[in-house]
């Protein structure tokens, strides 16, 4: 199996979001970056994948030379080759990114491409399905559980997966040829913590930096500004304390109308 | 001209809280520009209440289906929606816009109609106003709600869906000022299909998880790394169920293997709406609270008064919840008698 799992740098946020002055970006001088939850998740499917049947994992980002950091900390966790579609860190819509993917990955005869479901950032949960569009393959996303089937033994049938996912208390499940693009959630697997031995690999591994075709002027979607969203809370009435508590709090709970 | 806003069915057939919602922003699209508002759904004609549609303001109701499409297939649902956006068999004439609920089905719908067209997709909006033909200004949710984006949307067919926790349950009816239709005109629709568009069909498992679902719960009782671990959450279990609803969890409890990953509120687990949100234990990290923002009322247990969660919540109890909850639960049973 030869998967490429693409992967996005994001600010990591702690306590709050501040915005740039010019209201266009995420202020990230005092922030460290990372991946999405989702995304090291699919990492890690990936390479559980290979670890069972085989073949080998390749991490892609877009996104500026930094982005190399992430790439090497998916490495870390087992991926063994890298590839940055490298940006002057303009923010490229969904259409561009999935363009340059997509470009990048159609001759490498990939079995298997997977994401995030969304990214952790701009959040527009279509990468995935345009890539898929762009190359003529079968998507499913959000998926979280993922079996692949008919590679290797015991199984005669085509290769292909098995992907399901939550839906309405019950779970909805897809089964899908490959090649094929998958989007996983977290929750799919428990990452692992990166081993030292793969720390210093992925230090010392060479990605490949690839400069995608230019990006059009517009995705049709045009960024205005951003904005932390008013706190309509002034900070909690404070019932009580401890058990004291209680009485108030079953008259609150009364007051709402939750109680049976 | 009409904006046309799909309509998923819950568990019980009836159409998803989530879409409804969306109906309330595609409402406000519709009326910004003087339009019509539709609902499509794939099923029969009769599997939509139709009370319920009117009164959020929809004109008319297309029910979407062929022998071919026998369950959920998404990239057969953005075709027969691309094939209704052109071809509406009614006299309301171009569909101008087509929203759907921000949900697993909404989103991958969507993306997929986008890429068929070629046109932009904005996911997970808070509301749309059309300012010209062709033009929409909206918000949207980056980081999960977190933070709000101010765009404008230039295409031919907006194609938007609607976080559906941003819309408050009341936003749904239309209100006395709109002129509602008297009774909702449903027509068939019958897309054309390719047998590629069902490549990907769903199959769905007979066995269905028993209990309240966390993402519709009237009541949420949430456990966090106070807890302690696994044993800890009994005491939040009996309180849910005693108020009917759920638990849920923040991040640190599934990364911890204490409690299931379909438990988690928050950025990568379910965003809830309950009426009341009972946080016991969680500090409030960001990533948490964009699960939650859309609980009518927070009240946090919490030993620290300084924890962030105190900050943001509407009530607090400073305290320790392995002493709260179960005397909250004994005064319950009290009163219950």
């Amino acid at each position: 199996m030869e998967i490429c799992v693409c992967v996005k740098r994001v600010p990591m946020v702690g306590g709050a979001i501040v915005v740039t002055p010019d209201g266009m970006d995420v202020d990230v001088t005092m922030s460290g970056f990372t991946v999405s939850p989702h995304e090291e998740c699919a990492v890690e499917e990936a390479v559980q994948i290979t670890e069972r049947l085989g073949g080998s994992v390749a991490v892609l980002t877009l996104g500026p030379p930094e982005a190399a950091d992430q790439v090497r900390d998916m490495l870390a966790l087992g991926a063994s080759r890298g590839v940055l579609l490298q940006t002057d860190g303009d923010e490229w819509g969904p259409i561009a990114t999935a363009a340059a993917i997509a470009e990048t990955v159609a001759d490498r005869q990939y079995d298997l491409l997977l994401f995030g479901n969304e990214s952790a950032d701009t959040g527009g949960y279509q990468v995935p399905v345009r890539v898929a569009h762009v190359l003529g393959l079968p998507c499913v996303t959000g998926i979280k559980r993922l079996e692949v089937l008919g590679v290797g033994e015991g199984d005669d049938g085509p290769a292909r997966i098995v992907a399901g996912r939550e839906y309405r208390g019950t779970e909805e499940s897809f089964e899908v040829l490959l090649p094929a693009v998958a989007s996983v959630k977290e929750g799919i697997n428990l990452p692992r913590y990166p081993s030292l031995p793969g720390r210093l690999r992925a230090k010392r591994a060479t990605i490949e930096t690839i400069e995608p075709s230019p990006r059009p002027e517009s995705d049709g979607l045009r960024k205005i500004r951003l904005r932390v969203p008013e706190s309509t809370s002034t900070g909690a009435q404070v019932l009580g304390s401890g058990a004291a508590a209680v009485p108030a709090l079953v008259g609150l709970l009364d007051d709402l109308g939750v109680l049976p | 001209m009409t904006v046309l806003c799909l309509i998923e069915t819950d568990a019980g057939g009836g159409a998803a809280d989530a879409s409804m919602r969306a109906l309330a922003v595609a409402r406000g699209l519709a009326t910004s520009a003087g339009e019509d508002l539709a609902a499509a759904w794939f099923g029969s004609a009769e599997a939509i209440d139709p009370g319920g549609l009117v009164a959020a303001g929809v004109s008319s109701g297309c029910a979407i289906g062929t022998a071919a499409l026998s369950g959920y297939a998404p990239l057969a649902w953005a075709r027969a929606l691309a094939g209704l956006a052109t071809a509406r068999p009614d006299a309301a004439g171009v569909v101008s816009g087509i929203v759907a609920a921000a949900t697993d089905h909404g989103n991958e719908v969507l993306a997929h109609l986008g890429a068929i067209t070629g046109l932009p997709m904005a996911a997970n909006c808070v509301s749309a106003a059309r300012t010209a033909p062709g033009e929409v200004t909206l918000v949207r949710q980056r980081w999960a709600g977190s933070l709000l984006e101010d765009a404008e949307l230039d295409a031919p067919l907006a194609l938007l869906t609607v976080a559906a926790d941003a819309v408050p349950a009341d936003a749904v009816m239309a209100g006395s000022t709109f002129a509602a239709a008297d009774s909702l005109r449903v027509e068939g629709y019958e897309p054309e299909l390719a047998d590629g568009d069902l490549l990907v069909l769903a199959a769905e498992s007979a066995e269905r998880r028993s209990g309240v679902s966390l993402a519709s719960a009237r009541v949420v009782v949430g456990g966090g790394r106070g807890v302690g671990g696994p044993e800890g959450f009994a005491v939040l279990e009996e309180l849910a169920g005693l108020l009917g609803g759920a638990v849920g969890v923040s991040r640190v409890v599934t990364s911890e293997g204490w409690r299931p990953h379909r438990q988690q509120v928050g950025q990568t687990g379910t965003k809830i709406t309950p009426e009341l949100y009972l946080a016991c234990g969680i500090s409030g990290a960001i990533q948490h609270m964009a699960g939650c923002q859309g609980a009518k009322t927070i009240v946090a247990i919490n030993t620290d008064a300084g924890a962030p969660i105190v900050t943001k919540a509407d009530y607090a109890v400073i305290g320790d919840l392995h002493e709260v909850i179960p005397a909250l639960i004994a005064a319950l049973r009290e009163r219950q008698g």
